[in-house]
């Protein structure tokens, strides 16, 4: 097995270079500036990290360096896993560690620190680590989605804000993600937080649960599961723990042709999430990892990150038509300073489990 | 049992030969890693922090996890066998038509992955769900998920095909004449069944529950999809301290009881094996009959349970496959055969199929190496021995996936083992998994093979390889292809060790399901479904090829 599949990469890669030929000679030859050979990295990624072929082609066309990218789970997962690997990472470039789990990863030393020049074109106030060892590449906003005629069905109207929801109007309505298992769970909590202060949301949360909030363990199982918007869902709530680029997914991955999504975003609601990429102390190229960095920056790896990711870019590119047409782009997301976080997760998880589910 | 006595004529050197690549295939892949894990969670700055297994052990939230983990295994095993027995009946006494397609796909919940089944009894349960209808219609208001009494529900119908498949096995081994004489000497079926056939049974539905006992101890999907938030087994806890929190000391602790506990329930299945005997596998045919007066309503009661419990879960994955925005058709179908979208993690659902495929060769192809030479070992082996080395192939199945997922990452880091990043990893920790499996349908068959012939074709001249390759070897080559078959079907259907270590380049259809199920959209979740009806008739096919070539003891206990 592994002779075809290393004869087939082979294949593969001679006919990059022969198609790579055909259109420019002059830049596939020129040699790597590392090792005069061609170099290959590895990025450790997320499940939910995608990009697209032409994309990461065109990487290699630039620079001659290969990118594999290794999914390790989710990002807690991820994280977790390169943090039992240190000092012998398994990549060299890390993507899609958060802004919640931001300070586990500064505090074990993971990354390796640097400024990429294609930064000026990002809004400081992403750039959450003064000493760049973590570079801000995308940002999602975590929200409440609701089914149009899920909720129109009921007589409701969609919750103007976080604070509705504890309405009995709303009395069995909302199905979150637990925080304890889930990043979207986590946004959300914190969410609350934001709005309701460190010593309001419990009682918001009581009343969410007076309310029958349900709970489920991941996002697949509330959105698919519990959420009544879901194409072919068996759920019966009307309104869910999602994202701003929902909307646009069912659009885009509508069986026939829709004017209309048939689920909204509540923009009040919205917990920004910044995803960042760190090189990985112990990496044998840290310069061709610190050219990926800077390629993931760059204008095609951002025009690509919406349809692949579904999440916002970081720089100033056009949006697909349906992100414009669809899609939620809250003005004044919550977002909580990384430290309070890091100093409060656990116990606001385990204050919140006390409160929701025991 | 008879074992000894051959030991004593081969050459210990062979036994010792055969158990040295099993015991390093399983010392590199499941041992190692997981001592490693566990270490790295109970060691601090060097000294073993023992103190942290009282600790852990005596907090009040171990205790309620401990406490429904081990319920809900005691009430799941007890219902999956009164639920199955009617089932082992029917392949053990009766022939009907669709005897074969019934068997094959009784075992398709046991091989298919969790993610997918669980949507599929969301579904079931949910409020435009089968259940709540019956309920609506008998006045009830029944909501089941995210209950205890869903995870039970789905626990027997996973595990059914174990009970249905080993105590069917046992129940063609039971003579018929001994029964037809109790009723000639005037017994009625109860009791005929009740004092004759039960106490034949009883070794093999004490071994076929105490496996059920140990996937149900260990689950994990299950529970997670359908249990809810509230509800959580020891092995959701050590998952979710090892991803989410990295607390990996307490996480070793909870291994460390969940792994006493399977040793337990392994010790109960090799009592109940010591005591099945030298019962043989008998030619299966003979023993069946078509059905006759009231019989045929226990044939025709057994087979609706049977599709209530196993067919509607699956009825309803397979129709949301079909059922489009405009009604019933093809589109997700056709679907899956466009390229994709041209991005380089969500792969042409056609590759990830061919992923499977070859991934699945070389996992089966090792189990049965690997498995092959332990069941060789086995057969070799006498006493106490014998049962100790037996059920220890089995630990890996009482394992959580996590626990040796991330093992691998800090035990397989340094060469010559560097192997994390292997393309080999996944059919190695696939392999692990089959093997319990390929050793349980090999070592009865070697077992069986009548000493008689070995000594005649010995006392013929034959040296040994020879008396191997004519007797040993032409008895034991529709088991095997048994066994590899059915190597094959697990390693499709396997999720959990394959989602800590699936490389980008080559996701296995799993993995692709359960992408597409990570994003919003129909077209994704229509996919999905198509792409799990394609695995359970691959599946299905695959067993039923087993069925043909090999025996009903491939896939029983």
């Amino acid at each position: 097995m592994t002779s075809t599949r290393r004869t087939l990469s082979a294949l593969l890669a001679a006919s990059l270079v022969v198609a790579a030929c055909g259109d420019d000679d002059a830049e596939t030859t020129t040699p790597d500036p590392e090792h005069g050979a061609a170099t290959s990295i590895t990025m450790l990624t997320h499940d939910s990290f995608d990009v697209s072929e032409e994309v990461l082609a065109a990487f290699t066309e630039a620079t001659g360096i290969t990118v594999e990218l290794l999914p390790s789970g989710d990002a807690g997962s991820m994280l977790n896993q390169a943090i039992l690997t240190k000092g012998s990472p398994q990549g060299d470039v890390l993507f899609g560690v958060d802004s919640t789990f931001l300070s586990r990863a500064l505090d074990e030393d993971l990354f390796l620190a640097y400024e990429s020049p294609a930064l000026e074109d990002v809004d400081e106030s992403l750039v959450l680590d003064p000493e760049h060892r973590v570079t801000p590449i995308d940002t999602g906003d975590v929200c409440l989605n609701y089914d149009k005629a899920g909720l129109a069905e009921a007589g409701l109207e969609p919750p103007a804000d976080l604070a509705d929801l504890a309405d009995p109007a709303y009395a069995g309505t909302l199905v979150v993600e637990n925080p304890a298992t889930s990043s979207p769970g986590l946004a959300y909590l914190l969410a609350t937080v934001a709005e309701f202060g460190e010593d309001g949301w419990q009682d918001h949360w009581r009343a969410l649960r007076a309310n029958d909030v349900e709970v489920a363990a991941g996002w697949e199982e509330a959105y698919y599961g519990s959420f009544s918007g879901a194409a072919g869902s068996p759920g019966d709530r009307p309104i869910v723990v999602s994202y701003a680029s929902s909307p646009p997914a069912e659009v885009i991955f509508a069986e026939e042709p829709l004017d209309e999504a048939p689920t909204g975003v509540v923009e009040g609601t919205c917990y920004r999430q910044i995803e960042f990429a760190g090189i990985l102390a112990g990496t044998e190229h840290e310069e061709a990892a610190q050219q990926l960095v800077d390629f993931l920056l760059s204008p095609t790896f951002q025009e690509d990150v919406p349809l692949n990711m579904f999440v916002y870019p970081v720089i100033d590119v056009e949006l697909p038509a349906e992100f414009v047409e669809h899609g939620a782009q809250p003005q004044d997301p919550y977002l909580l300073e990384a430290d309070v976080v890091a100093a409060n997760r656990d116990a606001w998880i385990e204050e919140w489990t006390e409160i929701v589910l025991r | 049992m008879n074992a000894p006595d051959r030991s004593a004529r081969t050459p210990r050197a062979v036994t010792a030969a055969a158990f040295a690549v099993p015991v390093a295939f399983l010392g590199v892949f499941f041992a190692v890693p997981v001592a490693t894990l566990i270490s790295t969670g109970l060691r601090e700055g060097g000294r073993w922090d023992l103190g942290a297994v009282g600790e852990v052990l005596t907090s009040p939230s171990t205790r309620s996890v401990a406490w429904f983990t081990l319920w809900q295994a005691v009430v799941s095993t007890a219902a999956t066998v009164v639920a199955a027995l009617p089932a082992a009946w029917l392949i053990g006494r009766i022939r009907f038509p669709g005897r074969s397609l019934l068997m094959a796909a009784l075992i398709v919940p046991f091989v298919l992955p969790t993610v997918v089944v669980g949507t599929a009894f969301l579904a079931v349960l949910g409020p435009d769900g089968p259940v709540a209808a019956l309920g609506g219609v008998l006045g009830f208001d029944v909501d089941l998920r995210r209950t205890a009494t869903a995870v039970i529900l789905a626990h027997v119908f996973f595990n059914y095909a174990v009970v249905a498949r080993t105590v069917g096995a046992a129940w063609m081994a039971v003579d018929p004449a001994a029964e037809d004489a109790a009723r000639t000497l005037g017994a009625d079926r109860w009791t005929t069944f009740r004092t004759v056939t039960l106490p034949q049974l009883r070794p093999a539905l004490a071994g076929a529950a105490s496996i059920v006992f140990l996937f149900t101890f260990t689950s994990f999907g299950v529970v997670k999809i359908l249990g809810g938030p509230r509800i959580a087994t020891i092995e959701v806890e050590i998952h979710r301290l090892t991803t989410q929190l990295l607390d990996l000391r307490t996480a070793s602790v909870l291994s460390l009881l969940q792994l006493a506990a399977v040793i337990a329930a392994l010790a109960l299945y090799r009592r109940a094996g010591a005591r099945r005997g030298s019962a043989r596998t008998r030619a299966g045919r003979s023993v069946l009959h078509r059905p006759a007066g009231a019989e045929r309503w226990g044939v025709a009661a057994t087979i609706t349970s049977a599709a209530l419990l196993v067919g509607v879960p699956i009825a309803t994955l397979v129709w949301r496959s079909f059922d489009t925005a405009g009604g019933p058709g093809l589109g997700y179908y056709r679907a899956l055969g466009s390229t994709g979208r041209g991005s380089a993690l969500f792969v042409p659902p056609a590759e990830a199929v061919r992923n499977s495929l070859v991934i699945g060769a070389a996992a089966a192809t090792t189990a049965l190496i690997v498995g092959g030479l332990a069941a060789v070992g086995l057969h070799r082996l006498g006493g106490r021995a014998r049962g100790v080395a037996d059920s220890s192939l089995m630990l890996p199945l009482g394992v959580s996936a996590v626990t040796v997922g991330f093992g691998f990452l800090i035990a397989l880091d340094e060469p010559p083992l560097d192997l994390r990043t292997s393309p080999l990893l996944i059919p190695a920790a696939q392999a692990v998994i089959a093997i319990p499996f390929v050793v349980r349908t090999l070592l009865p068959a070697l077992d069986a093979v009548p000493a008689r012939l070995r000594e005649a074709a010995a006392a013929l001249g034959a040296p040994p390889h020879r008396v191997w390759w004519e007797v040993d070897a032409r008895l034991l080559r529709r088991p095997a292809l048994g066994a590899l078959g059915f190597a094959y079907a697990i390693s499709l259907g396997e999720f959990g060790a394959t989602v800590f270590i699936a490389r980008a380049d080559a996701p296995t259809v799993p993995v692709a399901i359960f992408r597409a199920l990570s994003q919003p959209g129909a077209l994704n979740v229509g996919q999905a479904m198509a792409l799990s009806t394609v695995l359970l008739a691959l599946t299905a096919a695959v067993m039923l090829l087993v069925d043909r070539v090999g025996d009903a003891r491939v896939g029983g206990f």
